[in-house]
Order: C-alpha cells, then sequence, then structure tokens
C-alpha cells in the first residue's frame, strides 16, 4: 500500500504546480477570471490569507467547491500551508470533479509570505468570543460576519421596562455591542411580575443602573450607555444621533409620536411594540424603506381609547413575547438576515393563541416622511392636537 | 357571515366579545351592524357627522380599507373585519 508521502508526490506528478511568483503576477495584474482558493482550516485561514482568495477547506471541497468556483473551465489556483494539501485538492478536482485548469502553488502560503507579498489578516473573534457565540456563527444567515456586525452595532433601548428588558438581556446575549438605555424611573415592586432584568434586591435602585448590572452579568463585550433622563423634545436629537437601531418601548403616545419625527428626521430604524393586557402589536418603521408610526397611525385615539395614558393590567408574560420579537427583529436589521416587520403589523392575542400579520402601507399624505428629513422642523417634532388635554383628563 | 375583531380597548363596550358576527355588503354597513348590536361601540367608531374616525383603522383581512374603497369595500361571508386603534403601553 501506497503511504502519504506516496500519494502526494503522485498527486504532484499528475497536476501542475505554479510558483508563488507567477500567481502575484497574476492576481496583481489584470485579472481574466482566475480564482485563488484557499484550501486550509478555518483557523489558519483566519490568522491571515492572501488578498481575495475564497476559502473552501481541503475537508469540504467536494461539497463546496462548485458553489465558490462554478466555472469548471476557469483557470484556479489553490494553495495551504506549505503546498501538499493544495496538491492533493488539486487532484481531486481534476481528476474527480472535472475541473479543466487546476494549479497548486508551490510552498503554500508559508513561501509566499517569504517572498514578501502581501496577506490578509481579517478581523477574527477571540477564542472565548468563538465559543460563547457559538451557536450563531453555525447559523449561516448570521455566521461570523453577521456576529461582527452584531459586536459593532450600537442600539438603544427606550424604556427598561416591560419591553425593554427581555429585548435587552437578549440583545446583550447575542454579542450587541453597545446598549443605550433611556429611562430615568426606579425599580419597584410591581415592576417585577414582568420585568425581568430587575431583581428584588435592587428594588429602589434606578432602572438603568439595575440593567447594567443584568447585562454585566450576560456579556462582559457589551458597554452600557446610560441615559437616566425622560425622552423629550429637548434631549431627543441629541441621545438617539448615532445609534444604528432604536428599540420602541415607550409606554405613552407623545413620546411615541415624538420619537416618530426625530427618527424619521435621523433616518434611524425604530423597532416598536405596545402591548396591554393579553394583546401586544409590533412593526418596524424604517424612515423611507417603508411606512412610519404617523402613517399607521396619523392620530392618536381619544382618552378613553388610550388606557395607557392611567394603570392598566398586562399578563407578565405578554411583553416578554414582545419584547423578544422586537429583539429578534433589531438582530435582523442589524445581521442584513431575512425580512424584517416593515410594512407589516403583528398582532399576537394570548388568550386566544393567534398572530395576525396586517399590511401597513407608506401615506403618500404623511406630514412626516412624505417631506425630505431636513424639512422637518424642531417646532413640528411630536406635535398633534390637543393630547395633554386629554392624556391629563385620563389620568 | 363576516367575523368582526374587537380590540382589547372595545371590549367593555361588547359585553367582553372579542369577535362579533355581522351582516353586511361592504365595510360600512358592518361596522354600522356592529354599533347596532352595541351601541356602546358607536361614539367611539364614528365621528357625530357619522365618519369613521381617523385614530380607528380598519383592516379587511389584512389590507388597510383605505387602500381598498375604504367604507365601500365589499365583504364576503368568508372575511374578517379588524378594528384596530393605537396602543402605546410598553412598561
Amino acid at each position: 500500500m501506497a503511504s502519504g508521502t506516496d500519494l502526494i508526490k503522485q498527486a504532484k506528478e499528475r497536476i501542475r504546480e505554479v510558483d508563488p511568483r507567477e500567481v502575484h503576477e497574476l492576481f496583481t495584474g489584470e485579472h481574466n477570471g482566475e480564482v485563488i482558493v484557499d484550501v486550509r482550516e478555518q483557523q489558519e485561514f483566519e490568522q491571515s490569507h492572501i488578498p481575495g482568495a475564497v476559502h473552501v477547506p481541503r475537508g469540504h471541497l467536494e461539497s463546496r467547491i462548485e458553489t465558490a468556483v462554478p466555472n469548471k473551465d476557469a483557470r484556479v489556483v489553490l494553495y495551504c500551508a506549505s503546498g501538499n494539501r493544495s496538491a492533493l485538492a488539486a487532484d481531486d478536482m481534476q481528476e474527480k470533479l472535472g475541473y479543466g485548469s487546476v494549479e497548486s502553488m508551490t510552498g503554500g502560503i508559508t513561501l509566499w509570505k517569504d517572498r514578501g507579498y502581501d496577506v490578509e489578516v481579517p478581523r477574527a473573534l477571540s477564542a472565548e468570543q468563538r465559543e460563547r457565540y457559538s451557536r450563531h456563527l453555525l447559523v449561516p444567515e448570521i455566521g461570523l460576519e453577521g456576529q461582527l456586525k452584531l459586536l459593532d452595532a450600537k442600539v438603544l433601548l427606550l424604556g427598561a421596562g416591560g419591553l425593554g428588558s427581555p429585548s435587552a438581556l437578549y440583545l446583550a446575549a447575542a454579542g450587541v455591542g453597545t446598549l443605550g438605555i433611556v429611562d430615568n424611573d426606579e425599580v419597584d415592586l410591581s415592576n417585577l411580575q414582568r420585568q425581568i432584568i430587575h431583581t428584588q434586591d435592587r428594588v429602589g435602585v434606578p432602572k438603568v443602573d439595575s440593567a447594567e448590572q443584568a447585562i454585566g452579568e450576560i456579556n462582559p463585550d457589551v458597554q452600557v450607555v446610560k441615559y437616566p433622563v425622560r425622552l423629550g423634545a429637548e434631549n431627543i436629537m441629541e441621545i438617539i444621533e448615532g445609534y444604528d437601531v432604536i428599540v420602541d418601548g415607550l409606554d405613552n403616545f407623545p413620546t411615541r409620536y415624538l420619537l416618530n419625527d426625530a427618527s424619521v428626521r435621523l433616518q434611524i430604524p425604530v423597532v416598536s411594540a405596545s402591548i396591554l393586557g393579553f394583546d401586544g402589536q409590533i412593526s418596524v418603521f424604517a424612515p423611507y424603506e417603508g411606512p412610519c408610526y404617523r402613517c399607521l397611525y396619523p392620530t392618536p385615539p381619544p382618552a378613553e381609547l388610550a388606557p395607557s395614558c392611567g394603570a392598566n393590567g398586562v399578563l407578565g408574560a405578554l411583553p416578554g413575547v414582545m419584547g423578544v420579537l422586537q429583539a429578534i427583529e433589531v438582530v435582523k436589521l442589524v445581521t442584513g438576515a431575512g425580512d424584517p416587520l416593515i410594512g407589516h403589523l403583528l398582532l399576537y392575542e394570548a388568550l386566544g393563541t393567534t398572530f395576525t400579520d396586517l399590511k401597513v402601507r407608506r401615506d403618500p399624505d404623511c406630514p412626516v416622511c412624505s417631506r425630505d428629513p431636513s424639512e422637518i422642523s424642531d417646532e413640528e417634532m411630536g406635535v398633534f392636537p390637543d393630547y395633554e388635554a386629554f392624556c391629563a383628563a385620563a389620568g | 357571515m363576516p367575523t368582526i375583531r374587537i380590540p382589547p380597548v372595545l371590549r367593555s363596550s361588547t359585553q367582553g366579545e372579542k369577535e362579533v358576527h355581522a351582516e353586511g355588503e361592504n365595510v360600512g354597513e358592518l361596522l354600522r351592524a356592529l354599533a347596532d348590536q352595541h351601541p356602546a361601540t358607536e361614539a367611539q367608531l364614528f365621528s357625530e357627522e357619522g365618519e369613521l374616525n381617523r385614530y380607528v383603522n380598519v383592516y379587511l383581512n389584512d389590507e388597510d380599507v383605505r387602500v381598498l374603497s375604504g367604507m365601500e369595500t365589499d365583504v364576503t361571508a368568508d372575511d374578517t373585519l379588524v378594528i384596530l386603534p393605537a396602543m402605546a403601553g410598553g412598561q
């Protein structure tokens, strides 16, 4: 039986080998559809690779090469660390997979580097991060690229309450790099029935501090930016500017309209949800891509139909469902995976366990998003008729 | 008979019913029939001039009736009308 060394030798006799100098000239000059393929393992590729190389580990050659290099007549140069694995892979591609012009680079990336040619050092996760986010890395829709996007993302949570608690916990666990939290409230015993980011021993503590502690205990990768203030016309533009996505868990209409107008002006997508009793609603308002909050709700309802002005009951787990749906929409917006709920309003009714998906259209006459963002003035933001009066009437 | 889904804030006006069945050829007739069955809903749905209040969204199945033919939109026995006022609760 032939030894491994014999097999490599035989493979090299059947294929054509190419010197790194020729490959360097080929890929720094004008391209004619040539492809360079790195056949090493994931970790080796992540440390450094030849710029522009496609990565197909030798162990996945048969299953992945036809997707990576669909044209079997293209000139393909394979390389590994020293030129042996690439010779075996080239032999397989030529003899078994029908590629007509496959070569193996002599001496691999080691000789390439010795000649002083450039390598690309891609951004990579630390060993701890690879383990922490391993289940994300295994999902093709997220993978390394998506996880790096999450680590770079800045997400602002409006409220660390019923909706904000679960979304903050899952976004922290998902590795969102910066989580801003706006809340001027303190933890109350009556919050603990649903606001799961807070704990019994933190009753009386500002919610932003309590949330920061919980997030830090889950994931030290996450930087928490605290805003222990009430969101208003005087501070909203300053607070939300620079965030990639806003998670709306606000508890009143005036601030929801204000948020809409400010986020349209700054063109920041808002993942908006609301809850009452056993019912929840969620939608994504992506300025100029889909409808805004005012397209959906041009005017707020009167006091008797706006029970959020006063104290109302809610099933404890309901904001859990809606807040986690918000976290999922944020991850989709940040990574680009799937179809976010833009132009859709999803209703969840817990007692009957029904989900209803309604279409929401852009209003061509919308007072806010039918105009250029630069035309929306400070004075107009969050304005609608007589709201404070009937809110006060509702108590 | 078409089904009308009642939002939480209107259920006190429908004796707690989440769904009401009513007769009607179009959206306007269906909402009038609801108001006849449950008079407490009338002031919440319609203005004094008899127009549907602007803060009430109405969907025929999954489509906003504003992009269909409004109150004139035809309905069939299998259709569901969803009444949806805005909600703001988050805490």
